[in-house]
């Protein structure tokens, strides 16, 4: 069998059988403790630093930021969005519940539909899992109310962002990550909008992804 | 791909005539190394980091059994499934298996160098399927029929003016008077060709920078985006990757990405780095009902517990290349294998044997600016010798040169014969061209001479003068 084969080899290369049990429970051990090596020391910042970093991390690489003060005031920052870079006043929306809770009727003109984005679509909203100040990196996990498609279809991503869930570090995102329960399926951590350099070594927003992210920061303090 | 690495001199001396191909060089070289030193600038504890970075990998490797197994346990219970290949045949098979499966006419790719390893494109359309790159460089090298000719850039080697002509060639459906006014047009053309792929692939291939014996995950890192739509649009996910990616934890990728984008194109952290678990849950919205993992051997095996194993570390990121004075002279595609630039050197004789790719390791100048750049700290230059030696010991080093050795060895023992010998070449090159002040040839020295003059010796040799000084220091 292949992966035997495969096996034993690296076993005869390291000059030893399968590890004795002790040293296997050792690894298992540090498998189920997960230690963090070093972190960099510029995303350990209280609340309104990490929030400053984020934001200027975002902006460093090509995303924009809006700061809001509570999810009442999302529709309205949307709609000058949309227009500001003459879009249709359409938006696909992640059903996730705290999306599902936003004022949308407010701005009747705004067409919005739940669900996962299509081709066509031009831009969705979604719910970040939390933002890392370290890099102004979002972490995006996938599940039945966060499609992995409104990622990455729509050129346009606005993603709504508790300022209560931006960190300092990505190993703190993960701890979060494991507290709400199994890995999802798939979790992307998302540092920009989408580009390219392939040609010529000159960067070019909007390869495939989107070729603009719009991170909306609701800063209530709670 | 055609492996050429036994004509690498031929190659290399064809690729510095290649004006193209130096226009290219010219205007990426100082790029890559002028990004990643301003990242590094901005990361106090990256010198750190790169310890922790080697220290992660060694131990994964020392312990690569527990953890392989610990892997593919983790996967097969997140609902995939591992393939376990020794050769590149059978991960090629392995691969045909699934699409066939899958009843795939068309899969989408994502950039995967282990796929250029094992030549998967054209065996796949041999076989039926249509195989279709959708990383922007990779594309466009499918549509020229030309491999990468870089691990990170696989199409830096091209000009503005090959793009646009590929894409007029290639792209007959759309209007061949269409006028390409930048850089951002070319870019838009593919985006509108890809995403009909994208949403007619039945299966998506990607790669894995990492995977995580922890989880059961594997991990991609892009910047185009391409590698998530290819995982998660096709109902079939396969991911083809090779047994050293394995990393015990989350923790542990997080600081390999640390150094990871840092060193290849000098960004803090790449825009889209993805952890993949299993196939779409339950209640999920989206993504593909399976998932494979097609593990990879190729002699990776053979190497652990070998001078060669610190090989085992590297994480492709490609900074050994983009700070190599010789990959920097004759490009990727003299180097005539998948990998190229010194990381290149060493993996190529592993996989070609030395035989065949002896040139390889002897094309550097030894200068450890690969070391010295390496986030995991490989030391390729002594990996390159290890490999001369081996040439050497195989009696593969050419008559002219074994001879030359011997002739230098038997001086070398001989101090004092090899200074007498020395002063004298010293004195009888200096009177001979006191006049000129170099020379443009020289018998025995037509491989120096041939490119560059060489000049004439002006007083004493090396020796002398440190000998002279020594005692003057008295």
């Amino acid at each position: 069998m292949t992966e035997a084969a495969i096996i034993g080899a690296i076993r005869r290369g390291l000059k030893r059988g399968a590890l004795p049990a002790d040293q296997q429970a050792m690894l298992a051990g540090r498998l189920a403790a997960h230690p963090r090596h070093l972190i960099p020391a510029r995303g350990q910042r209280d609340r309104a630093g990490r929030v400053d970093l984020f934001a200027f991390h975002v902006e460093r690489e090509f995303g924009t930021v809006a700061r809001l003060a509570s999810p009442a005031e999302v529709p309205d920052a949307i709609a000058t969005y949309l227009a500001l870079q003459n879009l249709p006043a359409e938006l696909v929306v992640s059903p996730h519940p705290d999306l599902q809770t936003i004022p949308f009727a407010d701005k009747p003109l705004l067409k919005i539909r739940f669900g996962t984005a299509l081709p066509a679509d031009q831009a969705c909203l979604t719910q970040a899992f939390a933002g890392i100040a370290e890099t102004g990196t979002l972490m995006l996990p996938s599940g039945p109310t966060r499609p992995t498609s409104n990622n990455l279809l729509p050129d346009n991503a606005l993603v709504m962002l508790r300022a209560d869930d931006i960190l300092g570090c990505y190993e703190e995102a993960f701890d979060r990550l494991r507290e709400a329960g199994d890995m999802p399926r798939n979790v992307m951590l998302v540092t920009g909008p989408s580009r390219s350099a392939d040609i010529e070594q000159t960067l070019e927003l909007g390869a495939h992804g989107p070729r603009r992210l719009h991170v909306l920061i609701i800063d209530g303090q709670s | 791909m055609l492996q050429t690495s036994s004509t690498f001199r031929q190659n290399a001396t064809g690729a510095m005539a290649n004006a193209g191909l130096q226009k290219a060089l010219a205007r990426a070289k100082p790029q890559f190394a002028k990004k990643r030193q301003a990242a590094i600038d901005k990361l106090p504890e990256f010198e750190a980091l790169r310890d922790a970075a080697a220290a992660i990998k060694n131990h994964a490797i020392a312990n690569l059994d527990f953890y392989l197994e610990a892997y593919a346990a983790k996967v097969e219970a997140s609902g995939g499934t591992v393939h376990w290949c020794s050769t590149a045949e059978d991960a090629r098979q392995a691969v045909l298996k699934i699409c066939r499966a899958a009843g795939a006419k068309t899969v989408t790719k994502g950039k995967s160098m282990v796929t250029e390893e094992i030549a998967l494109n054209d065996f796949l359309e041999a076989n039926g399927v249509t195989p279709v790159e959708t990383d922007l460089g990779e594309y466009i090298l499918q549509l020229r029929h030309e491999p990468p000719s870089h691990i990170i850039g696989p199409a830096f080697h091209l000009n503005r003016e090959d793009w646009e002509q590929t894409f007029r060639l290639s792209h007959t459906d759309l209007p061949a008077d269409r006028v390409f006014r930048e850089r951002r047009d070319i870019l838009t053309e593919a985006r509108l060709k890809l995403r009909e792929k994208f949403l007619a692939a039945d299966v998506g291939i990607t790669g894995a920078n990492f995977l995580i014996a922890e989880t059961g995950s594997s991990v991609i890192v892009t910047n185009e985006g391409n590698g998530d739509l290819t995982q998660t649009l096709p109902r079939v996910h396969v991911v083809v990757t090779s047994i050293e990616k394995v990393v015990p934890t989350i923790e542990d990728t997080l600081s390999l990405l640390r150094v990871l984008a840092r060193s290849a194109t000098g960004q803090d952290m790449s825009v889209y780095t993805t952890f993949s678990t299993g196939g779409r849950r339950p209640g999920d919205a989206d993504g593909p009902a399976e998932y494979h993992v097609v593990l990879l051997d190729n002699g990776r095996s053979g190497m652990v517990g070998t001078e060669f194993q610190d090989m085992l570390r590297c994480i492709r990121c490609a900074a050994c290349m983009n700070h190599c004075p010789v990959y920097g002279a004759v490009g990727g595609h003299a180097y005539g294998a998948t990998y190229p630039g010194p990381m290149g050197a060493v993996l190529t004789p592993m996989f070609a044997g030395i035989g065949e790719a002896g040139q390889l390791p002897n094309a550097s100048t030894f200068c450890g600016k690969c070391e010295s750049v390496c986030p995991v700290k490989i030391p390729l230059p002594k990996l390159m010798r290890h490999w001369r030696e081996r040439e050497f010991e195989r009696h593969l080093t050419p008559p002219v040169t074994r001879y030359g050795l011997k002739v230098w060895a038997f001086f070398a023992k001989r101090p004092a014969l090899y200074r007498l010998g020395t002063r004298a070449a010293a004195a009888a090159l200096g009177l001979l061209g006191r006049k000129r002040g170099a020379f443009t040839n020289l018998p025995l020295a037509g491989g120096w001479t041939g490119g560059r003059d060489f000049p004439t010796p002006e007083g004493d040799t090396f020796f002398a003068r440190y000998g002279a000084q020594q005692r003057a220091k008295r």
